[in-house]
């Protein structure tokens, strides 16, 4: 227990002698704290790339490394490293990179963790069509807000006979309340016009019910925001025939994991896409949705768009506007012209060009 | 006592005098008998008779809401124009009310006739959680346990994606659809999803069958075992298991959020899906919107006695009710997918021939597709293309 303080204290000691200049002094100039979890596989490229474009657009924003990988805390409970967890109670704002799910090493999967020691209980997912990255979807512009703590992801199963299993999803008055306010203010706040809710009541009528009867009457107090309900089946019809349709989508749990993957499917994939999790006391961890990548760790192949534009969603939150709209003018000008592009975008320059070209169009905009 | 006994000696001394009549007629009668066991042994294997009689098959009609009624009625009218030989009973039922009578009577009358032709029920989903959806008691009272869906891009339809041909086999009975909810706390609501060993390895045997009878040469499972490890943990086992008996078809499985991005992205790669019922409900729309729409694409419902045909994303489509504008095609190739169950393959044939030929060549379309053309038009349309085919008029 001592050991592994003094350990966690001499790596931080070692950490802010590392640290560059420009970040290290998190009191003085306005700048403010992040912490930043690089993740596993293609993480640490990625991350590192994001940190340059940052520098290169110098946005004060300091950044404080952390590690998430579980311990085992007193009494035999897995939990996330203790100075992680310090670090982003006191930035209150997160950036992570890709977290490999560990197999058999006995602890639940790293997302899981962060989700329940913060309780993160909405996931934002705008999808926007990037202009020059050709999907047969054009003009796509919605966001999902999915419900992230309960619901049919609950994991209460069981085995009732042999060969009968149940699984339960829990739909609670409070939780639905929280992501119907939540969606309502994310819907006022970045100018959206409407919210629709996404549910199945005609068949799962007393769960699905009880949602759509907390969003409606959170619905009262936004009237300047429309608000409709939709069949989950009706609006996997409409989306993949005319997106254009939909703005703000807010769901529970399930239909919200399988819709923003198909809008993340329209926008061109994971490798594009922005993602936020809201959680209780004003903590907010932004990520990238997708994978660790382990065949491509290490040779400089990565695409770093996607925890590019969650770290735009993040100064976003955090009210650096300015910032925000210009390093994401670089990155989709960037991709438009299609000179320098990663393989996965179908270039084949290097993550360190892309990265070079997007801080040179940054500084350029100066 | 001795009375008894004494009969038995009696009829102990008659055995020779009946006993070669009596033999000879045993003969007859056994011969009869064990010709009719091994008749109806033949039908365990098929579906129970159909209700034919002098060569006229009967069918359930439920017209449903919205524009069900209307394009039952052109089915209708289509039939009679092509001297099909089915009479529909029709059976209304009516969504507004509290008691199940209606839905009874149409359960029975399926039961009856073997067979249904159904548009959509509408359900009023702020009635109280008591009134269950009528399409589901349906489908859990027959039985129907797999529900089929072929998606197939129609080359006169302009759609963002090409060459799709995708079978989707949901299970239709359980999972999600149990209906079984309770508030257990104030505020705090469970609903419980049902998966059985049995349920999952009838409907992974049916889509195997299935894929193999229509030649096909691989089979997806769609599931979220990574998350509900023991529910879907368990339908994918019975799948993998089910899959070793077809060593000629490929077997693989993909988690449903996976699933859908590769839909949107490249839908060329699926071949037969099959998965649970809320899955399979996003999958078929999905796919149902990547063809072209709900106007296009026919569904069945298979029990192991009865079976049902209806439109396969199953939409009350209220808001273009009785305005001549809704595309009459999947419930039209629903029929044919009926006619084809009933073994009258030359009926369905024609008509299908006659629809897609309104599709692809005449190009005569409605709304929903992008076209000029109302329902009627459409429907006289494929009536003269049946007339210009037919055998009286190809000699002329």
């Amino acid at each position: 227990m001592a050991g592994n303080a003094w350990r966690s204290m001499v790596y931080q000691v070692i950490g802010a002698l590392k640290r560059p200049l420009i970040g290290s002094k998190p009191f003085s100039r306005g700048i403010q704290t992040v912490t930043l979890i690089p993740g596993d596989g293609i993480g640490p490229e990625i991350s590192s790339a994001v940190m340059k474009i940052f520098e290169a657009a110098k946005a004060p924003i300091g950044w404080e490394e952390r590690n998430v990988t579980a311990i085992k805390g007193p009494g035999g409970k897995w939990m996330i490293p203790l100075d992680a967890k310090e670090s982003m109670d006191k930035s209150k704002i997160g950036l992570k990179g890709p977290l490999k799910t560990p197999i058999a090493a006995g602890h639940p999967s790293m997302n899981l963790l962060l989700r329940k020691t913060f309780d993160l209980y909405a996931n934002v997912r705008p999808c926007v069509s990037i202009e020059g990255y050709k999907t047969p979807y054009t003009d796509v512009d919605l966001v999902t807000i999915r419900e992230n703590t309960e619901g049919e992801y609950s994991g209460i199963e069981h085995v009732i006979v042999e060969g009968v299993v149940q699984s339960i999803k829990l739909i609670t008055e409070d939780a639905s309340r929280r992501i119907a306010e939540y969606a309502f203010e994310y819907a006022r706040n970045n100018q959206r016009s409407s919210v629709t809710a996404v549910h199945k009541a005609n068949i799962m009528r007393m769960s699905d019910g009880l949602f759509l009867r907390k969003c409606r009457e959170v619905a009262e107090n936004f009237k300047d925001i429309k608000f409709t309900e939709m069949y989950l089946d009706t609006v996997c019809l409409n989306m993949v025939q005319d997106p254009t349709q939909f703005d703000v989508l807010v769901m529970p749990n399930l239909y919200g994991d399988i819709l923003s993957d198909l809008c993340a499917g329209l926008i061109g994939g994971l490798g594009v896409t922005p993602s936020g999790n809201i959680g209780a006391n004003g903590v907010a961890i932004f990520e990238s949705v997708h994978g660790t990548a382990p065949d491509i760790a290490g040779l400089d192949m990565a695409n770093p768009t996607a925890l590019l534009l969650s770290a735009v969603m993040m100064l976003r939150h955090m009210g650096l506007h300015g910032y925000g709209k210009k390093i994401e003018a670089a990155c989709f000008d960037t991709i438009r012209d299609k000179k320098v592009l990663t393989k996965d975008l179908g270039g084949n320059s290097k993550c360190s060009e892309f990265t070079a070209e997007i801080c040179r169009r940054v500084q350029d905009m100066d | 006592m001795a009375a008894s006994s004494a009969v038995l000696s009696m009829s102990k001394l008659l055995k020779p005098i009946w006993g070669r009549q009596l033999a000879n007629s045993a003969k007859i009668y056994g011969a009869t008998l064990t010709s009719h066991r091994e008749k109806s042994s033949s039908y365990v294997s098929d579906y129970p008779p159909p209700a034919k009689y002098g060569g006229r098959h009967t069918v359930t009609l439920i017209p449903g809401d919205g524009i069900g009624p209307e394009l039952l009625n052109h089915v209708r009218e289509l039939f009679r124009f092509s001297c099909v030989p089915v009479d529909f009973e029709v059976v209304n039922v009516n969504s507004s009310l509290t008691t199940e009578d209606d839905i009874d009577n149409a359960i029975t009358a399926i039961r009856r006739n073997g067979v249904a032709l159904k548009g959509n029920i509408e359900t009023n989903h702020t009635m109280p959680p008591a009134h269950k959806s009528r399409n589901n008691l349906l489908r859990t009272s027959l039985d129907l346990y797999a529900n089929v869906m072929h998606c197939q891009s129609l080359p006169g339809v302009q759609t963002r994606h090409k060459n799709i041909d995708i079978m989707i086999i949901r299970e239709n009975t359980e999972g999600e659809y149990s209906s079984l909810e309770h508030e257990s706390v104030s505020g705090v609501v469970e609903c419980l999803k049902i998966i059985t060993r049995n349920n999952s390895l009838r409907i992974a045997e049916y889509a195997f069958k299935l894929a193999r009878e229509k030649g096909r040469r691989r089979v997806t499972a769609v599931h979220k075992a990574n998350i509900m490890k023991l529910g879907d943990g368990l339908f994918l086992q019975c799948c993998r298991e089910v899959a070793s008996g077809y060593p000629d078809i490929t077997f693989d499985s993909m988690i449903v959020d996976n699933t859908t991005m590769q839909l949107v992205s490249k839908p060329e790669q699926f071949d037969v899906m099959v998965m649970p019922n809320l899955y399979g409900n996003v999958v078929s729309n999905v796919c149902a919107g990547l063809v072209g729409g709900p106007g296009l694409v026919p569904g069945a419902n298979y029990g192991r006695d009865y079976a049902v045909f209806e439109t396969a994303t199953r939409n009350t489509g209220k808001s273009i009710a009785n305005r001549n504008i809704a595309n009459p095609t999947a419930m039209l190739l629903a029929s044919c997918m009926m006619l084809d169950h009933l073994k009258l393959y030359d009926y369905a044939t024609m008509i299908r021939n006659a629809v897609l030929s309104t599709m692809n060549v005449t190009r005569l379309h409605t709304a929903d597709i992008g076209g000029q053309g109302t329902t009627s038009e459409v429907v006289q349309s494929i009536m003269r293309n049946i007339q210009s085919k037919g055998p009286l008029t190809t000699e002329l």
